[in-house]
């Protein structure tokens, strides 16, 4: 993974003696709550409901046992002894106080690592595919191009303050898992006829109030002209973009405003300025960066182990985690492995100081001292050998980290919700854990198969509810918590933004709503069918028929 | 008072801005730039009651408004070829405009940019395409909600001197113009690192 040279170290410790001066000017009463606002959060720091909640950023993705040790510490330290991992990848945690903040930077600036960013009006962290420089699929690696974004994107004078946040993603994979078509703007990285990389590019998607998927501005970029490119379109938002009313402040608003025809004129027009310029990346440039990524040293081994196919062969929960947790390598006899941050009636997405100590250690012992994090909350141990792979199952479990419910309907994502944040209108995390308790039969889940629910506390949807093939969304009807379902939302290349059910139910109603959900799906379903495909086949009606019929007969 | 920073130092300012008076007359709202199917901004621009009411000073140099520059040029020819005049845009004011008023912004020895908020970053882009689009090369000032933490970036987007909020220690912020030593990426004052140094030696 990357490391960083004198330059990357000067910047880092140059922001903490920066927000380290800022802090202490906000202490002493020189900066105003309202002045000191911006210049927290593009640090990471909320000022929530019972404390401040810290982000700190894990560039798309990427952690090293060593600074998942320092996180351990820190979880230890300054907060009550776990973490969270949002759909951002990055890790936030609750209850640090804000004097002990500048502290904390300068501990992770230790291992190379910051909270530059990670909230307010600028460029966001940039997320990518958790399975990134591994899967089978990949026809581009992006991590070069996406740290190069990285370095770009960090203290970017002219987008230092936007109309509003602003969210890069990066695939180079044939299906997408990074979601691109949900982010300001999306890189689709590819190769063309004559083995040339190439970008396509997709502008104004993003969930929240609004929910857009994205639209294609540009088919096919050559690689060396991203930031340009990238610079174009985010000065014609800066410039344009709404700042009189921040529901309305997205670059998606723009777009949809302008029309996609229009939006692009300008930023080609824009463009016309900047390509070829100085931020042409050069090749020695994507050389450098390139070299930070390559593959693992891996041994040459069999695409079989036979202690591996014994062990699955007899015992159960074994095969069941393998099914679930285990995933393709592109490296003959290597699989990729994901932690469950989700097991049943658990927060989804916590990790306690503890397991975060287990996680590294499973990292050095098994996967090259590397680790993921990913946009579901899971963790991923990348390069695992078939041997050792029931010996990681063994641990991961003893520490609570083997629930085999990867993609299943318990792998629920979901924001902190009104537990902690101030923004939202409802809980989320209490409604994950009833459904979690009312599915925790194994073997029904596995019977159930493959099947994403996403839960946000509020229309901010860190949760991405809308992308949920069961999406739940927390709502205010009066000072009371109700909750509004959707289905037929999907990830992917095919994405689609789900469709609300109808009238929005009670917290104790929830874990029963979406048992009838399931019992149409078994119902109704082919033997092929994923959850998602019988909606799409039948629509929303027999669904709704169920959920809503006995209650409004009687 | 409000103090200046200019090459890394507190200077005396000899220009004095000129601010329409505020009329009792209904607020004027007007639409941002070229994006006018939108809905209105809400960003408020002088009206022609404001304007006509302006009281410009007989002597000594001074930052008029665009608009009201483009009210009353007729008769301040003399003082602008005697240079007592700069300009003031507003950052909801279209580039364009500045720029048809002025083809060669050169012949201006001042241009400040209206920080209306602190928040507002349209500032940076503006100062970007005066320096690099127009090459403007005399003295362009960012002025209103002016802080510390602006600094770094309003150095890198173009600008040389910042009049701080009057009630700021302005000696204090000129630390923040150095905040950073080898930022990452391009701007007006420099290349990206990658232009600048040979990582690959470090």
């Amino acid at each position: 993974m990357y490391k960083y040279d004198a330059i990357d170290q000067t910047i880092v410790d140059e922001r903490v003696a920066q927000y380290r001066d800022q802090t202490r000017r906000y202490l002493a009463g020189e900066l105003s709550d309202d002045e000191f606002r911006p210049l927290r959060l593009q640090n990471g720091l909320y000022i929530q409901r019972h404390a401040p909640m810290l982000r700190i950023a894990v560039p798309y993705g990427m952690l090293a046992s060593k600074q998942m040790r320092k996180l351990a510490d820190i979880t230890k330290k300054y907060d009550r002894g776990y973490g969270h991992f949002s759909t951002r990848q990055n890790l936030q945690i609750n209850w640090p106080k804000l004097e002990d903040v500048p502290e904390i930077l300068a501990e992770l600036a230790t291992v190379e690592m910051h909270a530059i960013q990670t909230s307010g009006n600028c460029i966001r962290n940039i997320t990518t595919d958790q399975f990134v420089g591994i899967a089978p699929d990949e026809v581009v690696d992006p991590r070069a191009i996406a740290e190069i974004m990285r370095q770009w994107s960090t203290f970017h004078p002219e987008f230092a303050l936007l109309p509003r946040k602003f969210k890069i993603a990066v695939s180079g994979t044939k299906e997408d898992r990074a979601v691109v078509q949900m982010h300001d703007i999306g890189l689709e990285f590819f190769k063309d006829s004559s083995d040339q990389l190439r970008i396509k590019v997709w502008v104004g998607g993003g969930l929240g109030r609004t929910p857009i998927l994205g639209t294609v501005i540009e088919e096919s970029l050559p690689w060396q002209h991203v930031l340009s490119y990238c610079e174009a379109i985010i000065r014609i938002y800066n410039i344009h973009g709404r700042r009189d009313n921040s529901y309305k402040a997205r670059i998606k608003i723009l777009v949809k405003a302008l029309g996609i025809e229009e939006f692009k004129q300008q930023v080609e027009a824009e463009w016309a300025h900047l390509k070829d310029g100085p931020l042409t990346i050069t090749q020695a440039e994507l050389d450098r960066a390139a070299k930070h990524f390559e593959p693992m040293p891996y041994e040459t081994l069999p695409a079989y182990d036979t202690s591996f196919d014994a062990a699955v062969t007899s015992n159960p929960a074994f095969a069941a985690w393998v099914k679930r947790c285990v995933h393709v390598h592109k490296q003959a006899g290597y699989r990729a492995v994901t932690l469950s941050l989700k097991p049943h009636g658990k927060p989804p997405g916590d990790i306690t100081t503890e397991q975060m100590h287990v996680v590294a250690d499973l990292a050095d012992a098994y996967s090259f001292g590397e680790l993921r994090a990913s946009h579901e909350q899971n963790l991923i141990l990348a390069d695992v050998k078939l041997s050792d792979l029931f010996a990681v199952w063994e641990k991961a479990r003893a520490a609570g980290l083997a629930t085999p419910n990867i993609g299943l309907l318990t792998d629920i994502i979901c924001c902190p919700g009104g537990d902690f944040c101030s923004l939202a209108n409802a809980k989320s995390i209490p409604i994950a854990e009833a459904i979690q308790m009312q599915f925790d039969n194994l073997d029904y889940l596995h019977e159930i198969g493959e099947l994403e629910l996403n839960i946000s506390g509020c229309m901010n949807a860190c949760g991405h509810h809308h992308v949920g093939h069961i999406g739940i969304l927390g709502v205010d009807k009066d000072s009371e918590e109700w909750y509004q379902v959707s289905i037929g939302g999907k990830q992917g290349n095919d994405a689609s933004l789900g469709s609300v059910i109808g009238r929005s139910f009670a917290a104790e109603e929830m874990p029963s709503v979406i048992q009838k959900l399931i019992e149409v799906y078994v119902q109704q379903r082919t033997p092929e069918e994923r959850f998602i495909d019988t909606v799409r086949r039948l629509g929303l009606a027999p669904f709704k028929a169920h959920v809503y019929g006995e209650k409004e007969a009687a | 008072m409000s103090q200046l920073i200019k090459k890394n130092a507190i200077v005396a300012d000899d220009w004095t801005r000129v601010i329409p008076p505020t009329l009792g007359d209904e607020v004027v709202r007007k639409q941002a730039g070229k994006v006018v199917l939108f809905k209105l901004h809400g960003e408020e621009t002088f009206s022609q009651a404001q304007i006509d009411a302006t009281d410009i000073p007989a002597t000594g140099k001074i930052i008029l408004p665009l608009p009201v520059w483009i009210a009353k040029k007729t008769m301040l020819g003399a003082r602008m070829d005697a240079g007592e005049i700069g300009i003031l845009v507003a950052t909801h004011e279209p580039i364009e405009q500045l720029a048809a008023e002025f083809p060669d912004l050169n012949i201006l020895p001042l241009i400040a940019v209206f920080v209306e908020r602190f928040a507002d970053g349209r500032n940076f882009t503006l100062g970007n395409w005066i320096r690099t689009r127009y090459h403007f090369k005399n003295e362009l000032r960012a002025v209103g909600d002016v802080l510390r933490d602006q600094l770094f970036f309003l150095k890198r987007s173009g600008y040389d001197s910042y009049l701080i909020r009057a009630d700021r220690n302005a000696q204090e912020a000129i630390a923040s113009l150095n905040d950073f030593n080898h930022p990452y990426q391009g701007a007006t004052d420099d290349v990206p690192v990658w232009r600048r140094v040979n990582r690959s030696q470090l």
